[in-house]
């Protein structure tokens, strides 16, 4: 509750915070007043902006702002369950790692050092690859890749408390190590896992629409921000707008998680809250 | 000083017969028959299978694994699947052009994010401290392909200065450079930020501006050399992320680099291509991360002691 007080207490974090609910009110009821986002009209291409359509219309005469509109839920939604799939992924490996140590610890950071050495966008295009371009393989592959980043925090986390008193006492009153790991030392090594998790939303959002731009990910006509980016390109001379404003609605959200996760950050690093 | 050299070399070497595990497998997980891919929907099936005995398709994985370890070992990376070249040919080619825009990116990157940072910290709390990390945080939140798709539009499309396909002469690195230098920028800016801040707070300083020094020396000479750790260290992490960041600039430059080779190879399902690829840029990333370490021990003694 401290940190929630804290926090409303930072400018920019609750412009962040303002912003983000804006936007996801916006994605939540906006689909119902904006027109359909499938509805063409090939008479009506690249039309400009007017009080019909705010952005315009796309190639095949869509209304764009629709499309944004409804773009964001995919986005939001990509960028959330993704980091919930790295972190349960990046929860077992370091939980294994930081609890057991040894060989276990020694193997699994071997495999986090290789995930590493992948630049993140290539780590994922290979996994979409492998499993095939969607919405669901877009976010298990995202996953993926900021999972060793998980791992590695979890595992610090659980190395400097599994020889604390209060897990002595559990372990001595016969708990199993599955209850030890998931009731007592995940429960007290959440804080900076959840900050952590929060910070990587934004970058998880780049990396899909990064992915779906390349045409890896979330496939047309599904209105994915970044995928509509990879349409305009084709009609840049035709309608140069349509390369905009999908690309500020990215931004502006990522600005927006970015201003909340900087907040928590600032406010679990000491020595950065000093200076500011 | 040896002992550490040694000790992150051997890191390096794993992490390298990890990659190429990686990229093995998870290649041949790919599903869909390649032979019948490259051979075409004409091909008769024996033409498919003389086709997959050739390529050595046919073998059982751990065959095909052992004889690909072995190739990498005296620098085969395979042959093409659809013009029978060597992958070595083509990566070679194409890194040099790669390595070249990386480097012309740090280079923007670098001439942007430190003096943007020294500025913000020496101005700590006011305009120019909140202008300049404004700009970093937008630069930090900001898809790289649609800065990209921003500056041709500007730049290309309607003031029509620069070209945007290819390469065609030193106007050509502008663009790219500057699409992949301007994240790493934004945060090198903070990163110098932070360090400055915490170093002008130092007693030294104070000591330095007690003996008369002009605030410029205090600045660059003391104050930026001490920051100087964190900050090489953050252009090591950002060269990494820049590489990574290379397969979509690539491919919107239509740069003739490994981003690009590998989009387009995957495109057209030609595994070796893809495979030589990826394993020449975590390579290149691990060299780069082994560099970044080295030059951490040798600006601060106390990591290579420990």
């Amino acid at each position: 509750m401290k940190i929630i007080k804290k926090i409303l207490h930072n400018p920019s974090a609750v412009a962040g915070l303002v912003l983000l609910l804006f936007i996801c009110l916006c994605v939540t009821i906006g689909p119902l007043f904006t027109p359909s986002v499938t509805d063409q009209n090939l008479l009506n291409q690249f039309a400009s902006s007017s009080a019909e359509h705010p952005m315009g219309t796309d190639e095949f005469g869509r209304d764009v702002f629709a499309r944004i509109v409804m773009g964001g839920r995919y986005t939001l939604i990509s960028g959330i369950v993704s980091v919930i799939l790295g972190l349960a992924v990046g929860i077992i490996m370091g939980a294994a790692s930081g609890y057991y140590g040894g060989a276990c610890d020694y193997i699994i950071m071997m495999i986090c050092d290789i995930m590493l050495a992948f630049p993140s966008v290539i780590l994922a295009m290979a996994i979409t690859i492998v499993l095939g371009s969607s919405m669901f393989t877009l976010m298990v592959a995202v996953g993926i890749s900021s999972s060793p980043i998980f791992a590695r925090l979890v595992r610090a986390q659980f190395m400097s408390l599994r020889d604390a008193t209060f897990v002595e006492a559990t372990r001595l009153s016969g708990a199993s190590d599955l209850r030890i790991i998931f009731c007592h030392l995940l429960p007290n090594s959440m804080g900076p896992i959840l900050i952590q998790g929060t910070l990587r939303i934004g970058s998880s959002i780049l990396l899909a629409a990064t992915l779906s731009f390349l045409g890896l990910g979330v496939q047309p006509p599904t209105p994915e921000w970044g995928s509509m980016l990879n349409s305009a390109r084709q009609y840049m001379w035709e309608s140069p707008m349509l390369g905009v404003w999908p690309g500020l609605a990215i931004t502006v959200t990522v600005i927006a998680i970015n201003l909340i996760g900087d907040a928590l950050r600032d406010y679990l690093d000491p020595r950065t809250r000093s200076l500011l | 000083m040896l002992k550490y050299f040694l000790k992150k070399l051997g890191m390096v070497l794993i992490v390298l017969i990890g990659a190429a595990t990686c990229s093995f497998v998870v290649l041949h997980a790919i599903p869909g028959d390649t032979a019948q891919a490259i051979a075409g929907p004409q091909a008769t099936m024996e033409d498919v299978e003389r086709l997959r005995a050739s390529m050595g398709l046919d073998k059982p994985l751990t065959e095909q694994y052992k004889s690909y370890i072995i190739g990498l070992c005296h620098g085969n990376l395979g042959f093409s699947y659809h013009n029978g070249k060597p992958v070595w040919d083509l990566v070679a080619a194409a890194w040099p052009n790669t390595m070249r825009l990386a480097l012309s990116s740090m280079l923007v990157a670098i001439l942007l994010g430190i003096p943007l940072g020294v500025l913000a910290a020496v101005k700590r709390g006011r305009v120019a401290d909140t202008i300049s990390m404004v700009i970093a945080f937008i630069g930090i939140s900001m898809p790289s392909f649609w800065l990209a798709l921003l500056l041709i539009l500007l730049f290309c499309v309607n003031l029509n200065l620069v070209p945007f396909y290819g390469i065609q002469g030193w106007q050509s690195y502008i663009l790219p450079s500057v699409t992949l230098g301007v994240h790493a920028a934004a945060s090198i800016a903070r990163m110098t930020r932070t360090g400055m801040l915490e170093v002008l707070g130092q007693d030294y300083i104070r000591t330095a501006r007690g003996k008369g020094l002009q605030e410029s020396r205090v600045v660059f000479l003391h104050a930026l050399r001490n920051a100087a750790i964190s900050i090489v260290t953050i252009i090591g992490l950002q060269f990494g992320i820049l590489l990574g960041g290379q397969v979509v600039t690539e491919t919107i430059f239509s740069w003739p680099g490994i981003g690009r080779m590998i989009v387009d190879a995957l495109n057209s399902r030609d595994l070796q291509i893809v495979q030589g690829g990826i394993l020449i840029l975590a390579c290149t990333f691990a060299v780069i991360n082994l560099l970044t370490d080295l030059l951490y021990g040798i600006l601060d003694p106390r990591i290579r002691y420990n």
